[in-house]
């Protein structure tokens, strides 16, 4: 018993020391660039990449690991996919341990991503070879690149709307409608499905604004320096009457609180659901889900500008942790997923970010539309769209305000279409003052 | 050399060093997992930091003057009164079940687990039972259907005038097993002899309750309910799976996590936390002096 309690201390001691050397983790610094040499033979060690992707990841992954494997021989490729990748990246990137190769989460301040991540390179070396790289560049240092380009509007079955009638696809807010009466009145699809319960899905409709607004100009450049913001007559305005009047005519589904992304993905490819407002990122995963995929159709957002101008945003960034231990061989895989795995195409519904890439067939017929990518915000203003936003408690990207035209449309609110516009625009100009001043 | 063995000691130095060394987990622990966050959290109220950041700037009270002096902040507590509410349901549907079944009934047992089983559920659990259970032609609808009351059917979730009955309803049958069980544990506690005692005077059930079983658990009582009251103003699992606050459901803890991961106020939010913390302390003391004055 005597050499028991000796041991006992002992253990209570280790316990107590492992407890606290467990707590303790120090926040990292950012380090100088290293030199990066470039050749395949010199590149060694062992690299982890994070994912978002969980379904491909121990198939379409391993290929490319195995492809990347035969241009750089002895770099070692692991994966991790984590199934809340946003939230989970977010908690372990208080840490160093955050991969290697990942995903930059779309909520880290653009400010801040000096912090965490390495720069790619400059603006003016990447700016020919790939697109959209601006929205994650700090300084003139590009820390992310796409990988993979989407654009956004709105998804159909062509089908239904053959059956409501339709004989031309509507291209203004007034035509749209008309068309969701038409399929009301015709089929028994729901007109327009909103996906009000996932929250995320209407989101959505917040990467329409260029379209409606008919310019790649408003988001960042014009949007930051007017306090007329969501007034009528404006494109948020516009933008969101869509959705309301959708509501408040009863052309959306009966009781939005309960909606399902996973099952409505399934009711549009059958025919169940006639429209929803969403990137191209989903037609892959819709048209997957039926034995007919040319059904499915991609219309641009109904709107009544001159010019037909459909965005291309950038669907997660690659960018390297700034603590990695092995940099040239991360850096040869960010170059090597991008250049040869065509990712983007195969497995994002999309495009590569490279500039020479084509456009995919679903767009053939919109030969008149004109595909760009936004306008950056001026010097001095990055990042400021979003800063307003959050100081406002707007949520230009959250599904809020969506939900609240949404409720006040099927009249479960007493607050018009035009009231919840002056509050918003109001936390604008509040919001816009503030951070001017 | 010598003192290093804890043998060679004192009975008393023993004692203190045993004491300490066996407190140190427990404590530290603690105090890592329970009093850091919360230290933490006061610091974070006094600053503008946005959750990633290396860098933020302390603010002062401004964070505070902005939370009493926008009444958005506070107007979600209305809500809270129908939890409120439903806490008088939950507690007297739990105490009528206790008391039924601390006395001798048929497959006792049986109905304890089946009354206990929804608090072992885990809540996202709950959340999707209940989000199919009041769906448009759900699980609520049909049973309706088949029993003649179909035509008074509601869209629970989707009428603002509703939603928080339905959510507090979920959040009754969820918690009331908790309260249950607490209940049953204190009347089981109670004297067997003084029932027969009550059996010699002829007592009947009702007066049996009304004399020997609500005087007997009074203190527990008055625990259940602080513990609901405070359950209520910070009502959170239940609406935040279901509904993430929309169509009216909104609390405030909802809100405040909505500030501190939408839109990256982590400092407004912690600040929101500590008048959240100061205010179930306020309720919970205020209680206990009336409950005082009573006895």
């Amino acid at each position: 018993m005597r050499k028991n309690k000796g041991w006992m201390m002992l253990l209570t001691m280790l316990l107590i020391t492992s407890l606290l050397a467990a707590c303790s983790s120090g926040g990292g610094s950012s380090q100088a660039g290293e030199e990066i040499s470039t050749d395949p033979a010199d590149i060694k060690g062992e690299i982890t990449v994070l994912t978002q992707r969980t379904d491909i990841v121990d198939t379409v992954f391993k290929d490319y690991a195995a492809e990347f494997n035969k241009e750089y021989p002895d770099v070692k490729v692991n994966f991790q996919a984590l199934a809340d990748y946003e939230g989970q990246v977010k908690i372990r990137m208080s840490t160093k341990d955050y991969g290697d190769v990942l995903m930059i989460p779309t909520s880290v301040p653009i400010a801040d991503i000096p912090d965490f991540f390495e720069p790619l390179g400059t603006y003016d070396e990447l700016k020919d070879k790939y697109t959209a790289i601006e929205e994650r560049m700090v300084d003139g240092q590009v820390y992310g690149i796409p990988t993979v380009i989407t654009f956004s509007g709105i998804i159909y079955n062509k089908q239904v709307f053959k059956d409501a009638g339709i004989m031309e696809v509507p291209k203004t807010p007034e035509q749209f409608q008309a068309a969701l009466q038409l399929i009301k009145d015709n089929t028994d699809a729901v007109p327009l499905y909103t996906n009000y319960a996932s929250g995320w899905a209407l989101t959505q409709w917040e990467s329409d604004l260029p379209t409606v607004a008919g310019s790649v100009d408003y988001v960042n450049v014009d949007q930051p320096n007017t306090d007329e913001n969501f007034v009528p007559g404006q494109p948020h305005y516009e933008l969101y009457k869509v959705l309301y009047d959708a509501a408040k005519n009863g052309l959306i589904e009966k009781d939005p609180t309960t909606t399902d992304w996973e099952s409505s993905k399934a009711d549009l490819a059958k025919g169940k659901i006639a429209t929803m407002a969403l990137g191209s990122w989903a037609i892959t995963q819709i048209q997957g889900m039926t034995d007919t995929p040319d059904n499915i159709g991609f219309l641009p957002f109904p709107t009544n500008a001159s010019e037909v101008v459909v965005p291309l945003s950038a669907d997660y960034n690659i960018g390297m942790n700034v603590n990695s231990e092995n940099k040239p061989a991360a850096k040869a895989w960010i170059d090597w997923f991008l250049a040869k795995s065509n990712y983007a195409v195969e497995q994002g519904g999309g495009m590569d970010a490279d500039k020479n890439a084509e456009l995919p067939p679903i767009l053939d017929q919109y030969k008149d539309v004109k595909f760009s990518t936004l306008t950056p915000a001026k010097e001095g203003q990055e990042g400021l769209v979003d800063k307003i936003d959050n100081e406002g408690e707007i949520g230009l990207w959250q599904p809020d305000f969506k939900k609240r035209i949404i409720e006040a449309g099927i009249g479960n609110r007493k607050e018009s279409y035009d009231d919840i516009m002056k509050d918003l625009n109001d936390k604008w100009v509040k919001a816009r003052a503030e951070l001017t001043k | 050399m010598k003192y290093l063995k804890l043998s060679n000691w004192g009975y008393s130095a023993q004692r203190i060093f045993i004491i300490c060394a066996f407190s140190t987990i427990p404590l530290a622990l603690l105090f890592t997992f329970a009093y850091l966050p919360v230290i933490n959290m006061f610091k974070y109220s006094f600053t503008d930091w946005n959750g990633y950041s290396k860098r933020f700037d302390y603010v002062g009270f401004e964070n505070y003057t902005r939370i009493f002096s926008d009444p958005e902040y506070f107007k979600v507590f209305i809500v809270s009164l129908y939890y409120f509410v439903a806490t008088f349901l939950q507690m007297g549907l739990a105490l009528y079940f206790a008391t039924i079944l601390s006395f001798k009934v048929r497959g006792k047992n049986f109905f304890k687990g089946i009354l206990f089983f929804p608090y072992l559920l885990n809540g996202v659990a709950i959340g999707f039972i209940f989000l199919f259970f009041f769906k448009p032609d759900g699980t609520l609808d049909m049973l309706m259907h088949a029993v003649g009351l179909g035509q008074y059917t509601q869209l629970w979730l989707g009428n603002p005038n509703i939603i928080n009955v339905s959510l507090a309803g979920a959040s009754v049958w969820r918690y009331m097993g908790f309260n249950f069980i607490i209940f049953l544990g204190a009347i089981s506690s109670i004297p067997k002899d003084v029932y027969e005692a009550s059996d010699i005077d002829g007592a009947n059930r009702w007066q049996r309750f009304r004399h020997i079983i609500l005087p007997s658990i009074t203190r527990i009582l008055q625990l259940n309910l602080i513990l609901a009251i405070s359950g209520a103003i910070s009502a959170f699992d239940i609406p935040y799976i279901m509904t993430d606050g929309s169509n009216g459901s909104m609390t405030f803890v909802i809100q405040t996590v909505h500030l501190a991961f939408k839109y990256g106020k982590l400092g407004l939010a912690s600040a929101m936390a500590v008048v959240l913390l100061m205010i179930v302390i306020l309720v919970t003391l205020v209680q206990r002096v009336t409950m005082k004055g009573e006895e």
